[in-house]
């Protein structure tokens, strides 16, 4: 099985600021999303993209996962953008307004092209297609199938309140719906589910309690718009030295069950079987990318042997 | 390569720099840079090899630098001479 990658913390930088480009070595985040969109203005396009180009050209020992947000596939700017700085080498593309499947399989299918032209594997180039109008909401779960290139779908409020013509608060109970028509579409084709940014960068304490909110409902990595928020994220989506302990006992036990020929046994009083043993091993898993642990969980010791 | 008008790129913010190309006899390079006393050098040394590169002459090549490491500088220059109409 492929290393689990781990993607808790995703903060954007803007792309035609030198300033903030060149710290992206030295950010704690697990991946950075390069703004060619929301951040440059209408008049600093050609010069964003170039600048992104030369910041990646030169960044060679990379030590995150870079993503590059380009410009809508609507606009006239998404081709120069992925013309420009594919041949940078990025991870993938962030998608903004991946309304439609359609619109991923148009990516997808300039992606092949670009792959072929630059000598690549086919599939090199990864997508996260961000779901933020209502109607990226409903089509969610044929978009999270539209591509193999998938590395998971973003939820991003800000443009879907916009679409909604709401305002967007602290608490998000007007996020709920959207939240988990995301979580759903993107846990049934097994992508990651990333969610939207926390604006407000002094206030830490309503971003923990979000962070713990969207985690919970099953979130595995967060976008941000600063860096000083990496530390409440990593912080809340790291395992609890108790969470780590108990899910090293349950794959013990579910391997004592198995020698006794049976898929289910007590814990500590606790029914233990197949599900238990999936939620256990991801949260191994997760605390291994972690550094918290040094053990690999196979396949045989989530599901057994024939 | 020709320089068909003034083209412009860049900021003034901090690790940056400001381009400014015009149409000019000759290939002229003039740096103003808040490091200049150490750097000035390596900066026109940078910028003659992104001019080399696209085969630029006949142009004034102001650069006003905040700090700008190798890649912006290039990056700024580029865009400046697309710009200005010197490069496709």
């Amino acid at each position: 099985m492929a290393a689990y990658q781990l993607r808790r913390s995703l903060l954007y930088v803007p792309g035609n600021m030198p300033a903030m480009l060149q710290n992206i070595p030295l950010f704690e985040c697990d991946a950075v999303l390069i703004d060619l969109e929301d951040a440059v203005p209408l008049n600093e396009k050609d010069a964003a993209r170039v600048l992104v180009r030369c910041f990646l050209d030169q960044y060679k020992a990379r030590n995150k996962e870079i993503l590059v947000r380009i410009n809508g596939l609507d606009t006239k700017w998404a081709l120069d953008d992925l013309k420009t700085v594919l041949p940078g080498l990025p991870d993938g593309i962030r998608l903004p307004k991946a309304d439609s499947p359609e619109i991923v399989e148009r990516l997808d299918t300039l992606l092949t092209e670009f792959e072929e032209e630059l000598g690549l594997d086919i599939g090199h180039f990864r997508i996260l297609p961000s779901i933020e109008t209502a109607l990226g909401v409903i089509n969610a779960t044929s978009t999270a199938k539209a591509s193999t290139r998938l590395i998971g779908l973003a939820f991003g409020a800000e443009d879907y309140t916009a679409t909604m013509e709401i305002e967007r608060t602290k608490s998000g109970e007007e996020l709920f719906n959207a939240r988990m028509r995301v979580l759903w579409a993107a846990k049934a084709a097994g992508i990651q589910a990333i969610d939207t940014i926390f604006a407000d960068v002094n206030d830490m304490e309503a971003l923990r309690r979000e962070t713990e909110l969207i985690k919970r409902l099953g979130f595995t990595g967060k976008c941000m718009v600063n860096p000083r928020q990496c530390d409440v994220i990593h912080d809340v989506f790291a395992p609890k030295a108790a969470e780590v302990e108990h899910a090293l006992q349950i794959i013990d036990a579910i391997k004592r069950a198995r020698e006794m020929g049976t898929g289910v046994i007590s814990l500590h009083g606790k029914m233990i079987d197949a599900p238990i043993v999936i939620r256990a091993a991801r949260v191994l898993r997760t605390a291994q990318a972690h550094g918290l642990v040094d053990i690999e969980i196979s396949e045989e010791d989530i599901y057994g042997t024939e | 390569m020709k320089i068909q008008r003034k083209g412009q790129a860049g900021t003034m913010q901090s690790s940056d720099l400001m381009v400014i190309v015009e149409p000019a006899d000759g290939l002229v390079i003039e740096i103003e840079s808040t490091v200049k006393k150490q750097f000035e050098h390596l900066i026109r040394a940078r910028l003659e090899q992104v001019l080399a590169k696209h085969g630029a002459e006949g142009a004034r090549i102001s650069v006003n630098d905040r700090g700008a490491l190798d890649y912006a500088i290039e990056a700024r220059l580029e865009t400046a001479l697309r710009r200005a109409g010197g490069l496709s």
